[in-house]
């Protein structure tokens, strides 16, 4: 075994008790669970956590979620889309009721978190459907901080209706919002309406040489798109953050 | 005792064989893909690995010496520390044994390095033994970039973010170093039966 800081040694990540404190419906396949997780250590915005549900025969599931809430905010949010064939995800979904009761352990994750105090360089946040829930934590993160750091989100979603935190996404300063709509797009729509290409992304980013953190979030298949992108537009690719969910489709 | 959850019935599948499930995870017939960065796209004319470090001498392959080696084909189970496991995958490669064999070193551990600035650490009797390969098949077909071809580590009998993909350097080590997930708080070791996540567990 390796030293071990004398703070990190203390680091056990610890199972606590989590009490479902607030439900949103955020789309008809999607809900915000708001909740209450006494002693919660804390979190970095991108940073996920483990469930562990347990039937009454004490039977377990565990997963893994993305924290949607932002570090400030005093309970912890996850944003939950249901997965067809699912078997966690129907039970929040579907079923969850303030005051229900779970466990969660966490947070997880080091290197998909991006920080107000990580310095001036701008910021691009590339969702593609549920994969927004980590990079909005990021966006009420900057929000919390006041932060000024140039920040561009682009956002893909296939309708109107399936786009998560619709009301909260709003130009703000220094803060450049994107939305295509990949499949049904709104009466009178101009905007982009196809899946994320070159041509979006020199309209949307800062340029490739800006130093941006570029964080990428979304099924399989959408973030390999966009990462390759990015790498041929010249984003360095160390500078690129990416999280992926979901099978790859062909591969099983 | 954990507390129940309301209205939770969860999903038993009669056709996983729960004895094959470490704890916390859940089949999926999936392959779900994890990496930190983009995939990279190295051409296989400048592929190369290597092996250095604490040795003698460095060993390096290029991609036809790679393929020229006796090769095995196996059919494992794999574990990924976001909790799905999935069942009888089947590889090809060289194992680490052949690559290892006439190696003289020391080392007690090494650091996998990937394209992407990747790094795991394991240690070196981990790959010893017949339980480590350099696979660059995966289900009859070359591995695919995403699942990390051309060639990866596989080391299935630890949480599957130890077979790091895009494989290019092995460095043997006296110390044993923490790689990319293990200094952000994953485990250093990783055995999914003893269920090793997280630092400390």
């Amino acid at each position: 075994m390796p030293p071990l800081s004398s703070e990190r040694a203390a680091r056990r990540v610890l199972w606590r008790e989590a009490v479902v404190r607030d439900v949103v419906v955020e789309t008809p396949r999607a809900r915000t669970l708001a909740l209450d997780v006494p002693d919660w250590p804390g979190h970095r915005a991108g940073q996920h956590l483990d469930v562990r549900l347990t039937a009454e025969d004490g039977y377990q599931a565990e997963r893994s979620y993305s924290i949607a809430s932002a570090p400030e905010l005093d309970r912890v949010e996850l944003t939950i889309e249901l997965v067809d064939d699912g078997e966690v995800s129907p039970y929040f979904v579907e079923v969850v009721e303030p005051g229900d009761v779970f466990e969660v352990r966490g947070p997880v994750g080091g290197h998909f978190t991006w920080s107000a105090d990580s310095g001036p360089e701008p910021l691009l946040l590339i969702a593609g459907g549920s994969g927004l829930v980590p990079l909005m934590a990021m966006v009420r993160h900057r929000a919390a901080r006041a932060s000024t750091v140039p920040t561009t989100l682009l956002v893909s979603a296939r309708s109107p209706e399936d786009l998560l935190y619709a009301d909260e996404l709003v130009d703000a300063p220094a803060l450049s919002i994107a939305r295509t709509y990949t499949r049904t797009q709104p009466p009178g729509w101009t905007g982009f309406a196809r899946r994320v290409n070159h041509d979006m992304l020199r309209a949307v980013a800062p340029a490739p040489d800006s130093g941006a953190r570029v964080f990428v979030c979304g099924p399989t298949p959408f973030v390999e798109l966009v990462t390759g992108l990015l790498v041929d537009l010249g984003f360095p690719p160390r500078t690129i953050h990416a999280e992926r969910f979901g099978p790859t489709g062909g591969t099983s | 005792m954990p507390p129940v959850s309301r209205g939770f019935l969860g999903r038993r599948r009669p056709d996983v064989d729960p004895a094959r499930l470490p704890p916390g995870q859940y089949f999926t017939p999936d392959f779900p893909v994890l990496s930190a960065g983009p995939t990279p796209h190295v051409p296989l004319a400048e592929w190369s690995l290597t092996i250095d470090g604490a040795v003698d001498a460095a060993v390096t392959w290029s991609w036809e010496e790679l393929l020229a080696l006796p090769a095995e084909e196996l059919t494992v189970d794999i574990h990924c520390v976001t909790k799905w496991s999935k069942f009888d995958t089947t590889w090809k490669g060289v194992s680490l044994d052949t690559l290892l064999e006439g190696v003289e070193t020391e080392a007690d551990y090494v650091t996998a390095w990937a394209d992407g600035d990747y790094t795991t650490n394991l240690p070196l009797e981990d790959l010893l033994d017949g339980k480590a390969w350099i696979a660059y098949e995966y289900g009859g077909e070359p591995l695919d970039p995403e699942h990390g071809g051309p060639a990866r580590l596989l080391v299935p009998h630890l949480y599957f973010w130890k077979s790091a993909k895009w494989i290019r350097r092995l460095t043997l080590t006296g110390d044993d170093v923490p790689g990319f997930w293990e200094a952000a708080g994953y485990n250093n070791y990783g055995d999914p039966w003893r269920e090793q996540r997280y630092w400390n567990d």
